[in-house]
């Protein structure tokens, strides 16, 4: 197998999706350090309540109630990191505009409390997508589910008061919100949804899971469908016009399949590349697809898909299960016993080559995900520095400097996204082939 | 900074994990069925196709030429057969010429000899006949002379005598 100049571009990539996770965690401990100034030695999760505790580490704002601080209105306390924040996350209710939100189905499994299926209308949410019901013990936080902690909490509706947050730290040393409502004049620690994390990114085991149709699940189904009806017309014009020249969608989409044929498949995987064409195809235009998608800055676009883990995670996993069932004895040969290699050797590369096989699906994942949410949070940081020079020098002057920065490096932005949107659709189809090629080959010593 | 604390995309979730799963292998298995495994086939079919239309047109191209070729030996050939029929042509007319040149001259030699055979003939005769009507005329004017001398006796008696003389002497 030639290595080519491909190879070398997608190492290149590969270095920049590391570079971003660098500075993440740069970034990571540099909240640590700022953490530590208001550590309150909470337990995650934490007990019912420890209001007091929180509170006086605290500059007492007007607001505080000594349950957390409530989210500010004010337009001085803007945060652009934490807007970006909010917009890349997965949510329950997708806000359309203003205080007009469409509302998805839930889909919720608490222990102890069963199955819960329902809509997000049932929180009567307003605005920033904070619901003012909860119900069963669930409340709409930021247009996410949560569900108090406290299990004494009673069923049914129960009218709540607008939630409030508290960073805190873990008993792993790591940080963490935890968001608090009010009912009834007492204050409740509410969970999030559980994650596979393992605690390591602060999430983990909670007291309910979150099956709900989210903004990601409605934009990949959304996706679904429009690729659908396209791709499903273009295949129609096949058989209802035989034998003639290709024509509209037909031309539109020809181009791609041919690439993904001829660049993608054919050189990577060999002569049995069909077999895998349309898994590669698949990925390709589902990838961007919601890449796309996702670049549409209004409804129904937006939503952060492949900029998400658990998404990147599941594709990644497929392509790692394709690789490992089409691999031939040889592949599997050269990963646990080299050929030609001095026995006490293996002892050092059979590790390095299981984790070779490993870490080829897991840079898949991190790659996609790691450029895409990249992208999503310029975007927003760029669209922020309007209000982040209103905020500095007025209304006036201020949003005009802001607009004339803000716009052009924001159309910049989105151009580039776009490229990018195709390259790591591009990549990832590529890298996969790449993969499975390196799985199906037939070594000839 | 409390924001990246909430950084929810890193984080895998139960319910994403599901519904990507159940989304992406709904959209493999659906997209393959009726649109990509459609599409591949119908661009290879017209690749076929076009391959075909091509192979076919050089083939009626090889055989165009291939019959141009035959043509132009058949062309050739026709020439060369024209060529052949004209000198063989000529060579009869030449012949035949020659013939008939020979036959006139035998002729001619033939009718001269015959006439030169027939001047000779007609001489003879006309000798014949000149020495006859010379021979008559001889007799005619000798008869006369004759009559004429012999009209008196001492002439016929002097023949007499003569004659007596040249038959006695013999």
């Amino acid at each position: 197998m030639k290595v080519s100049r491909k190879y070398i571009f997608a190492l290149i990539l590969s270095a920049f999706g590391a570079v971003a996770f660098a500075q993440q965690g740069n970034e990571h401990n540099h909240t640590h350090g700022e953490g530590d100034q208001h550590d309150h030695a909470h337990e995650a999760p934490a007990q019912a309540q420890q209001p007091a505790e929180a509170a006086h580490a605290h500059e007492a704002g007007a607001e505080h109630s000594g349950c957390g601080h409530p989210a500010s209105d004010d337009p001085k306390d803007f945060n652009a990191g934490e807007t970006a924040i909010h917009h890349i996350a997965d949510v329950n209710a997708i806000h359309i505009f203003g205080d007009t939100y469409l509302n998805l189905p839930v889909i919720l499994y608490a222990k102890g409390h069963g199955w819960k299926l329902s809509s997000t209308a049932i929180f009567h949410a307003h605005h920033h997508g904070n619901g003012t019901v909860a119900q069963d013990g669930y409340v709409l936080v930021h247009g996410s589910v949560m569900r108090v902690q406290d299990p004494a909490f009673p069923m049914g509706e129960v009218k709540v008061s607008e939630p409030t947050h508290d960073v805190v730290k873990t008993d792993k040393g790591k940080e963490k919100i935890i968001y608090y409502v009010q009912a009834n004049g007492v204050c409740y620690t509410l969970d999030a949804k559980t994650t596979f994390d393992g605690g390591l990114m602060g999430g983990g085991v909670t007291s309910f899971y979150d099956f709900s149709i989210t903004r990601n699940v409605f934009t990949m189904l959304l996706t679904f469908l429009l690729l659908f009806l396209l791709l499903r017309a273009a295949a129609r014009a096949y058989a209802s016009r035989p034998g003639q020249a290709p024509k509209g969608i037909q031309n539109f989409f020809e181009p791609f399949i041919t690439f993904i044929r001829d660049d993608v498949a054919k050189p990577n995987i060999g002569p049995n590349y069909e077999r895998y064409m349309p898994y590669l195809l698949s990925a390709f235009f589902f990838i961007l697809g919601l890449n796309l998608i996702g670049q549409i800055p209004f409804f129904p676009g937006s939503a952060n898909v492949t900029g998400n883990i658990s998404v990147t995670m599941v594709l990644a996993l497929i392509t790692f299960l394709i690789v490992s069932f089409s691999g031939n004895a040889n592949y599997w040969k050269h990963i646990f016993a080299m050929p030609g290699v001095p026995k006490p050797l293996l002892i050092i590369l059979t590790p390095v080559e299981i984790l070779g096989a490993i870490l080829k699906p897991f840079t898949l994942m991190l790659r996609l995900f790691a450029n895409i949410t990249a992208g999503h949070i310029v975007i927003i940081s760029f669209v922020s520095l309007i209000f982040i020079f209103t905020n500095k020098f007025g209304a006036g002057t201020g949003t005009a400097i802001g607009a004339a920065a803000s716009i052009p490096l924001t159309l910049f932005m989105m151009a580039l996204e776009l490229l990018v949107a195709f390259l790591q659709a591009f990549i990832f189809t590529m890298l996969s082939a790449t993969y499975i090629g390196s799985a199906i080959e037939e070594h000839h010593h | 900074m409390l924001f990246l604390a909430d950084f929810s995309v890193i984080k895998p979730e139960p319910g994403l994990l599901f519904w990507t799963t159940l989304i992406f292998i709904a959209f493999w298995f659906i997209m393959s069925k009726f649109a990509f495994k459609p599409i591949m086939q119908g661009l290879k079919q017209r690749e076929l196709d076009i391959q075909g239309a091509l192979d076919e047109a050089k083939k009626a191209r090889e055989e165009m030429s291939h019959l141009m070729s035959q043509n132009e030996a058949l062309l050739a050939q026709a020439r060369e057969e024209r060529a052949g029929i004209l000198k063989e042509a000529k060579e009869a007319k030449e012949q035949i010429i020659a013939e008939a040149k020979e036959r006139a001259n035998a002729e001619y030699k033939r009718k001269v000899e015959s006439a030169i055979q027939d001047i000779e003939n007609q001489k003879l005769a006309a000798m014949v006949d000149l020495k006859n009507k010379a021979g008559q005329l001889s007799i005619d004017i000798a008869e006369k002379i004759l009559r004429k001398e012999l009209s008196d006796k001492t002439a016929q008696d002097s023949l007499a005598k003569s004659l007596a003389e040249s038959s006695s002497l013999s």
